[in-house]
């Protein structure tokens, strides 16, 4: 094998996980921050300039925390179950190109880990929803009834609106005919998705925040009836992985949304100056995190029932109805 | 042997210890993981071969659907911990003969198979040729969309009954 590509791959490895390591450390902060302002708070601004250094000393604090594993506990699961929660968060955006190509001293290099992998979509839908059994695991292994009730439920949910998930990432594969995330943001660069599929986003970005159990689809860590549900049981920094998880699949979400819907790295002068790329998706993906937060800070928690409900009764009818439409749309019209 | 061989039978180490400790574990929570493992190692195998398509379809059948109505499956009905039994009963060496008998039947036919014999790298260029072609053949009408469609219905019916059955009954004098 060619030293050179080995190099190449640990660099862009080390940079991912760097990427999602402190983008999960600052988007804590940022949301923190951003929670604060929108409740006419001033939120964490001691440690460091502007709170800068708040999630290193929040690092600290849960490193040096006792570690409590309950005596009743199935161990080996107890602890393995966080760590199947976080390593999907880390290999997801293996296949996300964060940019076009780059020449450096006449060799180009493609910004994604993997490549152009023919099936990326498929890919992401596939590992996405591994950690659904970090979830259930962590509920199950901690014999406590109340996080056995909130594994259940993030499991029933998270299957649920996989489903719609499924079917928002089917529109853009259509239109794009191409299940490359390459060759689905390259087709963007006329008129990005979200104006051709507006339906398809909407979907999307519903069913990715009830994927990641964000607010108002945070059934299953509900303190006020589950006392945070399936990691109550957990502490110090296995708490702190199922956090880490939580954060980093906002993250990569944000990314796929970016690169599904809102033309992924594709922007003015691109083509010219192309370490634009990775600049422009990176300021999109702060936006779409702020909305994110933005709903966390202002709607309240959907009963169980209810979200349920939503999702099997009015997400999938839609879902299915746009495939539909949007497969007709695109044999009488064209695609691209 | 190759680097190739040496992942290759790391893997399928791997897959029979799953298999093996699924079938003797126990506990019903543990051996659905290790049953995990073993369809894992099913996935990194076709990964192996390049087969990417196959690999992620793997994984998000067997380990994501499948694997995961199991455990929660067995979550719902069985005491939550605790419940170990014994999985094995007085005929399990017939059982292991006759799980011996079917394997190295399987194995003596496809060593007849001749294409078999050679390294699978041809699969490396054309994969994206076979996922188009995988996807023609099941809607074309000379090729296999009748037992798609067959498969679609069973399925489908699959689903109405267990839906039947899991209704809840008809409260007297309700209005729902």
């Amino acid at each position: 094998m060619d030293p050179a590509l080995l190099v190449e791959w640990l660099v862009k490895s080390g940079v991912i996980i760097f990427l999602i390591l402190t983008g999960f450390a600052y988007l804590t902060l940022f949301e923190r921050r951003v929670l604060a302002r929108i409740q006419v708070r001033i939120g964490p601004n001691r440690a460091g300039p502007l709170g800068l250094l708040q999630p290193l000393a929040d690092g600290i604090k849960l490193l040096f925390k006792e570690e409590v594993i309950p005596d009743k506990a199935d161990k080996v699961i107890f602890i393995l179950a966080p760590v199947l929660t976080v390593i999907p968060a880390f290999v997801l955006l293996a296949v996300i190109p964060l940019g076009p190509e780059i020449s450096i001293l006449g060799r180009s290099y493609s910004l994604s880990l993997a490549g152009d992998v023919n099936v990326g979509v498929l890919y992401l839908l596939a590992v996405a929803s591994i950690s659904v059994y970090g979830i259930v695991l962590a509920g199950w292994s901690s014999n406590n009834k109340y996080a056995l009730l909130g594994g259940l439920r993030s499991a029933a949910q998270m299957i649920s609106y996989e489903l719609v998930l499924g079917l928002a990432f089917i529109g853009p594969i259509l239109l794009a005919n191409s299940m490359s995330l390459k060759d689905i943001i390259q087709a963007q660069s006329r008129v990005w998705f979200i104006v051709l599929q507006p339906i398809g986003f909407l979907l999307f970005l519903v069913a990715s925040i009830a994927e990641v159990n964000r607010a108002p689809f945070d059934m299953p860590e509900a303190e006020q009836e589950l006392t945070a549900g399936y990691h109550v049981e957990y502490s110090g920094m296995k708490f702190a992985l199922f956090f880490m998880a939580e954060y980093g699949k906002m993250i990569v979400v944000s990314f796929i949304t970016a690169s599904l819907f809102l033309g992924g790295y594709l922007g003015p002068f691109v083509d010219k100056l192309p370490l634009l790329g990775p600049i422009y998706l990176l300021v999109k993906v702060t936006l779409i995190l702020f909305f994110m937060i933005w709903v966390r800070a202002t709607w309240p928690r959907i009963r169980y029932d209810r979200l349920m409900a939503l999702g099997w009764k009015v997400l999938l009818p839609i879902g299915l109805l746009n495939i539909i439409i949007t497969a007709i749309l695109v044999i009488l019209v064209g695609g691209y | 042997m190759t680097v190739l061989q040496i992942i290759f039978l790391g893997i399928s180490v791997i897959i029979v210890i799953g298999a093996l400790m699924t079938v003797s574990s126990p506990n019903l929570v543990h051996a659905a993981l290790w049953l995990i493992l073993a369809l894992a190692g099913v996935a990194a195998i076709f990964v192996l071969l390049e087969a990417s398509f196959l690999a992620v379809v793997q994984v998000a059948v067997y380990i994501d659907a499948i694997s995961i109505l199991i455990v929660i499956a067995v979550m719902l009905t069985r005491r939550a911990m605790g419940e170990t039994e014994r999985q094995i009963n007085r005929s399990w060496l017939l059982a292991a003969f006759a799980a011996f008998m079917v394997f190295s039947g399987i194995l003596s036919l496809f060593s007849q198979v001749p294409q078999l014999a050679n390294t699978p790298s041809d699969l490396v260029e054309s994969s994206e040729f076979y996922i188009q072609e995988l996807g023609k053949a099941l809607v074309n009408v000379d090729q296999s969309i009748i037992p798609f469609e067959v498969a679609s219905v069973l399925l489908l019916a699959a689903m109405i009954g267990a839906i039947f059955i899991a209704r809840p009954p008809e409260r007297a004098g309700g209005d729902s």
